[in-house]
């Protein structure tokens, strides 16, 4: 699909990256090479405890590389330093939900992000309005987050992420939990954004929905996946009934 | 995901500015702890007893906060008045109970409820940020600040992960007994608790990182100045100073 052009830098560049749990005896990434392009809506669709987590962890600098080298919008990222102004740009949504609202309130929550990017009381309130608003959460703002529910606690999460206003998303299954007709709001707001993002998802029609090149993951390296052809943006199960090649 | 349950309402004490509620409440905490005398101690629990009414904080939730304290109390009013040296009041058989142990339960126990009644009133009707953002505009020092909230945020962490794990235990007909599986569960339950707490203890932190986190707690709260302040600051100031006379000017 998108045939990185030469000269244009990666946003994420993993090179030879190895990743490994302390006590472990195997590497969970293991030599690891992949670029992130601007634009790239990249799709990861891999087994259960593949290590796409762990990727996302070591992306957000959370965890750190055995071996190998990440760079992030064109600078290596090794120090805590670089990853300060990483995550500033880079926004991970996290796989559960409960490890990411810590605030009592769905404002308070929404707005930490951006009033610790320096915005300030109003601005930060006015963007966690805008957010809640654009994901369909008008009237949660006042809401406490422990009360929500499982669904509202993920959308909610990804609002927490959007509002920062990142360059780059991170999301570890978003659509977990969610109905039908959430879901379809989901992906109606990420393909609105005009941002790069790393999608994980265990789903292949909604994974297809949204991305236009799809990797897996095996003994710690990420793979192309030949994907069954499908046309952007269109179920691959009703694709077969309309059209014809 | 952190209970705070005191944290949202919009009583009078919630609408204080909470430099004011933070300063007069450690001020308080100060003063009680360093008294000795009980006509100061009686004054201080009516006091902070008075503070939960314009606080209008659920009673029950309070009294589930105090019942905490009340196991601890227990331990001591067990242990302190046989262990303490002074005059014999009462004898149960090789137990002799002490008065000066006697006199210093009911000291520590008045202390402890009147400063978690202050806390509860003043303290916790602001959320983490609120607190944090306040002792940082209070100059103390800021890694001072994020210790304290970390570990208070801590706390509600290891209380969560308690909940779930005990749902898990009981959908699963666990009724707790005298004997070896009751014993075995419940060191599995505490076990458990603490590795899964500070995981996710972990994992928070590493939220906040990821949303920009850098050591600095910021709040949404506007607090507007009003009249409220400077009158609520009269009364804890007329009220820290009656306790002081109390205390150190004896009738
Ligand atoms: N904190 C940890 N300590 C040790 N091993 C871990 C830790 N976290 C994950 N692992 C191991 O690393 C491997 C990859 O975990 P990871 O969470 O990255 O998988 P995943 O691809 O995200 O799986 P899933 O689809 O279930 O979310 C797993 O085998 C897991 O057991
Ligand atoms: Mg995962």
């Amino acid at each position: 699909m998108n045939k990185p052009a030469p000269d244009r830098i990666p946003l994420i560049r993993l090179s030879g990256v190895s990743y490994r749990y302390p006590g472990a005896d195997t590497n969970v990434i293991d030599n690891l090479d992949f670029q992130l392009y601007p634009g790239d809506r990249t799709g990861v669709m891999a087994p259960n405890g593949s290590g796409k987590t762990t990727l996302f962890y070591l992306l957000m600098g959370l965890l750190k590389p055995s071996d190998g080298l990440i760079e992030i919008f064109g600078k290596p990222a090794e120090t805590e330093k670089d990853f300060e102004q990483i995550r500033r740009r880079i926004g991970l949504l996290f796989q559960d939900a409960d490890d990411q609202l810590f605030s009592p309130t769905v404002l308070e929550d929404v707005a930490f992000g951006p009033l610790n990017l320096g915005k300030n009381q109003e601005e930060a309130r006015d963007i966690a309005m805008k957010t809640l608003n654009e994901l369909g959460l008008d009237g949660y703002e006042n809401k406490i987050t422990f009360k929500l529910s499982g669904g509202e606690k993920r959308l909610v999460s990804l609002a927490t992420v959007l509002a920062m206003e990142p360059d780059v998303l991170l999301l570890d299954e978003p659509s977990t939990g969610l109905d039908e007709k959430t879901k379809a709001r989901l992906v109606n707001v990420l393909l609105n954004l005009d941002l790069s993002y790393i999608l994980i998802s265990h789903e292949t029609s909604f994974l297809y929905d949204l991305t236009d090149s799809v990797y897996t993951m095996r003994q710690g390296k990420m793979k192309r996946a030949e994907k069954i052809h499908v046309h952007p943006h269109v179920h691959p199960h009703t694709s077969h009934i309309r059209h014809h090649h | 995901m952190i209970q705070e349950t005191f944290a949202i309402g919009d009583s009078i004490i919630h609408r204080l500015d909470p430099r004011v509620r933070v300063v007069f409440a450690t001020l308080f905490s100060f003063l009680v702890a360093l008294s000795d005398r009980f006509p100061t101690l009686y004054a201080a629990f009516g006091i902070s007893v008075l503070m939960i009414i314009p606080a209008r904080l659920d009673i029950r939730e309070a009294g589930k906060r105090l019942k905490t304290l009340f196991w601890f109390m227990l331990l001591i009013w067990m242990v302190l008045p046989l262990t303490f040296e002074g005059d014999t009041i009462y004898r149960l058989g090789v137990f002799a109970v002490k008065r000066q142990g006697l006199v210093l339960c009911a000291q520590i126990t008045l202390k402890a409820v009147s400063i978690l009644l202050i806390f509860m009133a003043l303290l916790s009707t602001m959320n983490i940020n609120t607190l944090g953002h306040t002792l940082n505009r209070l100059s103390v020092p800021g890694k001072l600040v994020h210790l304290f909230l970390i570990t208070y945020r801590y706390i509600f962490v290891i209380e969560e992960e308690y909940r779930r794990l005990r749902t898990a235990i009981k959908i699963r007909g666990f009724k707790s007994g005298t004997n070896l599986h009751s014993y075995k569960t419940h060191a599995y339950l505490l076990g458990m608790l603490f590795v899964r707490a500070s995981i996710r203890a972990e994992r928070v932190h590493e939220a906040m990182l990821c949303r920009g986190f850098h050591g600095r707690f910021y709040s949404l709260d506007g607090y507007k100045p009003s009249r409220k302040n400077r009158n609520f600051s009269i009364i804890m100031t007329a009220a820290i100073a009656c306790l002081t006379f109390i205390e150190y000017y004896p009738i």
